[in-house]
């Protein structure tokens, strides 16, 4: 098992944790919009597509690389913007 | 700078980004605080995308500059979809992130100038696999939750022997690719599979079942991105998907208790044809009705309102109407708040987003556990376009299919009235005993357009 393994698994398992402590505080009320943020945060797999499209090893991969840099960016594009949208409605009594 | 130093920079730069991500999340725990989350998760985005361009092994930008334009081309108008739209756009996003993870997978296969190893072969393989699947059965809920596919769930005879042959048809071939990596024409035959599979996978689940399916489908595609760090070595990756995988799956253990039913149930049990049979036979009984007119009398003699939405007030756009009727009873100085069942409508939160868009404030809007206590005290529940959440044969009637699902006590409250078409079951064709009450009356109609005759009635009346 490769040592770059173990380094990783370890880094899975402590955000793992994190995520579990932290999304469990998000307020039902935010379900939703949890949604579409996590969407657009895990669109940060686009730095990879970056590289393979960028990398330029063959035309085959360039083309894989560039199919994900298009479909991760307008996940993290448009997941920010309809979350900020979402969040934007959500007005308490007082804020009225 | 030597090319060690600017790894470093990078990395330095990833792991700021991470922190960012996790702050971001942090931040939606409350609704004051919650912009700052976006925010947070956007400055932590940007610059991750930014120093990435500064890579070394970026030596070409052409692709990249045009495909980043053209994301954004695609995201912008995702982005800014109508907020009735926002379970199939996630449906929608849910694939897209998949195709990307899956993409990469397959380019990495594909580019390896050494020969892979087995571990890697591996982790390739279930990352592609789970990838590909994701895709194709997001694609699919994306189809109907916009209506193109229907929402039934379609079945037959065998289907889920079929269907994990067809699993085990692809976890078949990543195995013989494990055991000879050399084996390369596998590869894609493992690929059309695992889409074909995520056909499958999804195609049985009827609509109400959406928003436990938008939830795993979630936390499949996260985890693809946290395998995809694994195969990339690539921490930034790992931390993403891991965190969107565990919300993921937080938000499907979430619907599932609030069906009382377990993942399996779920996936293979197409519920939802079991309709006919148990309805066929009930007899005759007696059901009670209003008219708007009569309705509006009860609401505004009354001093506590709860008002319970479910799919139908979505499916009639009826969340502005609502709120008309919601401002209309405040003017007279009943207290009115929203019960919100946590498998109500589409997906997670979907309630919350639709009143929220129609300006009601979200201290108004009521969890189920917190609001079931109360209905004793209500004078009236009003129920629009919900039915199998407000089911108390959930609670009572042992052989009902939902037995068990916690349900919003509305049978409790003084009156009951509920906005309905008319007297056909609900999407599992289940009987819902509560319309049969001494206490409830149905308003038959249109829910848009009944809340807009009892807000006409209550608004007219106060006008004379």
């Amino acid at each position: 098992m490769p040592a770059d393994f173990i380094s990783n698994l370890y880094v899975f398992i402590l955000a793992g944790f994190v995520g579990f402590e932290v999304i469990r505080r998000v307020s039902p009320l935010l379900h939703t919009p949890l949604m579409s943020l996590t969407n657009a945060l895990d669109a940060i797999v686009v730095v990879a597509a970056i590289i393979i499209a960028g990398r330029h090893e063959t035309r085959l991969t360039t083309v894989l690389g560039a199919i994900a840099v298009a479909a991760s960016f307008s996940n993290m594009v448009g997941g920010f913007l309809i979350t900020d949208r979402m969040l934007r409605m959500f007005k308490s009594r007082g804020s009225k | 700078m030597t090319e060690l130093a600017l790894q470093q920079y990078l990395d330095f730069a990833y792991i700021v980004a991470v922190v960012l991500f996790i702050l971001s999340l942090k931040f939606l725990s409350s609704p004051v605080s919650a912009r700052w989350g976006v925010l947070a998760g956007e400055i932590g985005a940007a610059m991750a995308v930014v120093v990435t361009l500064f890579n070394p092994e970026v030596t070409e930008y052409r692709w990249i500059l045009i495909t980043l334009i053209i994301g954004a081309g695609v995201g912008v108008p995702l982005g800014l979809v109508h907020m009735t739209a926002v379970p199939q756009r996630t449906a929608l996003s849910h694939a897209f992130g998949a195709l990307s993870a899956a993409m990469i997978g397959i380019a990495e296969f594909y580019a390896s100038t050494t020969p892979v190893t087995r571990f890697e072969m591996g982790e390739i393989a279930l990352e592609v696999i789970i990838g590909s699947l994701t895709f194709t059965g997001s694609l699919i809920a994306a189809g109907k939750l916009q209506e193109i596919l229907p929402q039934r769930p379609i079945v037959y005879r065998g289907q889920n022997i079929v269907s994990l042959s067809v699993l085990a048809g692809a976890l078949g071939l990543a195995i013989a690719l494990v055991v000879n990596p050399a084996h390369a024409i596998l590869f894609p035959i493992m690929v059309i599979v695992a889409l074909f599979f995520g056909v499958l996978l999804v195609t049985p689940i009827g609509g109400a079942d959406m928003p436990t399916v938008i939830s795993l489908l979630n936390s499949y595609a996260g985890f693809s991105a946290a395998l995809l760090g694994f195969v990339l070595n690539s921490k930034v990756l790992v931390v993403a998907g891991a965190l969107d995988g565990s919300s993921g799956f937080i938000l499907s253990v979430i619907m599932c208790k609030a069906m009382n039913r377990s993942f399996s149930n779920v996936m293979f049990g197409a519920f939802g044809q079991v309709q006919a049979s148990a309805a066929a036979a009930k007899e005759e009984r007696v059901v009670r009705s209003a008219t708007a007119e009569e309705a509006a009398a009860i609401l505004s003699a009354a001093n506590k309102v709860v008002v319970v939405p479910g799919y139908g007030m979505a499916v009639a756009q009826a969340q502005h109407k609502v709120r008309e009727l919601y401002d209309a009873l405040n003017k007279r100085g009943v207290d009115v708040r929203f019960a919100i069942h946590p498998v109500a409508g589409r997906m997670p939160g979907h309630m919350n987003v639709l009143l929220a868009e129609a300006d009601i404030p979200y201290d108004r809007l009521v969890d189920m556990d917190d609001i079931n206590g109360e209905f004793a005290q209500t004078d009236v529940a009003l129920v629009i376009g919900a039915n199998d959440v407000t089911n108390p044969a959930a609670r009572t009637d042992q052989s009902s299919p939902i037995f068990g699902m916690p349900i919003l006590d509305v049978d409790k409250a003084h009156t009951v009235m509920v906005i309905k078409r008319s007297m056909n079951p609900g999407f599992a064709g289940i009987d819902n005993p509560l319309y049969y009450l001494d206490n409830n009356l149905m308003l038959f109609g249109d829910a848009k357009q009944f809340v807009g005759s009892i807000v006409r009635e209550l608004t007219g009346a106060h006008g004379h």
